[in-house]
């Protein structure tokens, strides 16, 4: 009989977070980089609320919630970003953008 | 059994989903591995007692962020592919190498250390679970000032999503 520990539901969201950063890093495609970033903040809600069931304390899912809340607004203002970029060069590709380049 | 069940069967589809998001090649395919991963996460939560977290996760995340996700893909095309010439030379072997030199070492640490974290942070006993008027108590009482100023932040990302897709070309002249 094994037992579902804590230690599990880190290691996942590890792995998790992982996995987003490779995607971060690897992918050029504006929208697939933000997909990476949300999967990069659910790896860290995981841990709010291992962490909430861990200690007993309702402050990890509250936490959650912010961080729902930051992302959402992240989201809306980055694909406006992209949709705005795109009517210029008509790509999302970030190796494109050198307009703020100094 | 069933709580081991409950743990690998969501938690195998939440690797899977965010490995169809990171290799998929067409941004449909990736935005729908970001649906699976997110739902899976929901039902990790459930298992977790955070069953209120697990509904608005599943309502906010994907349902309108990943609305979102679509409209944009939609609205920007599918059918363009991704550039593949690698700007920086040997950029994906680099980000692996380093990934791979970083989990190293970490896991290197977390064995050696011989998985004591139980023992210095001992789990409690009861188990509480997450229900809305449990966390509303907390929310409307000691966090009432981050939430105001969420509030604020939401209002400030909206204004700015309209100034920023605003077209004023568009604009039919006086």
């Amino acid at each position: 009989m094994i037992e579902v520990s804590t230690d599990w539901y880190l290691t996942l969201a590890a792995i998790l977070f992982s996995i987003g950063f490779i995607g971060m890093m690897i992918r050029r495609n504006a929208l697939i980089m933000f997909m990476c970033i949300e999967l990069m903040l659910n790896s860290v809600n995981l841990t709010f609320i291992t962490a909430s069931k861990h200690f007993g304390t309702i402050e990890g899912q509250i936490s959650v919630f912010f961080v729902l809340v930051v992302a959402a607004a992240e989201v809306v203002v980055g694909l406006a970003i992209i949709v705005s970029i795109f009517k210029k060069q008509s790509s999302a590709s970030v190796d494109l953008l050198r307009t703020s380049r100094g | 059994m069933l709580e081991l069940l409950l743990f690998a069967v969501p938690a195998g589809l939440v690797i899977l989903g965010a490995l169809i998001v990171i290799f998929a090649k067409n941004p449909v395919h990736n935005s729908m591995g970001l649906v699976l991963t997110l739902a899976s996460l929901a039902i990790i939560y459930i298992t977790l007692n955070a069953t209120f977290v697990a509904m608005v996760q599943m309502l906010v995340y994907a349902g309108a962020v990943m609305t979102l996700f679509l409209f944009v893909i939609m609205m920007i095309g599918v059918d363009k592919p991704e550039q593949t010439r690698e700007e920086i030379k040997g950029q994906t072997l680099l980000v692996s190498g380093t990934l791979f030199i970083l989990i190293g070492l970490v896991s290197f640490v977390i064995i050696n250390s011989g998985f004591k974290w139980d023992l210095y942070f001992p789990a409690v006993e009861y188990s509480l679970e997450g229900t809305p008027d449990l966390i509303a108590a907390s929310l409307f009482t000691e966090w009432v000032l981050p939430f105001e100023i969420i509030s604020i932040l939401l209002i400030v990302a909206t204004a700015a999503a309209i100034a920023l897709a605003y077209d004023t070309k568009v604009r039919k002249p006086k």
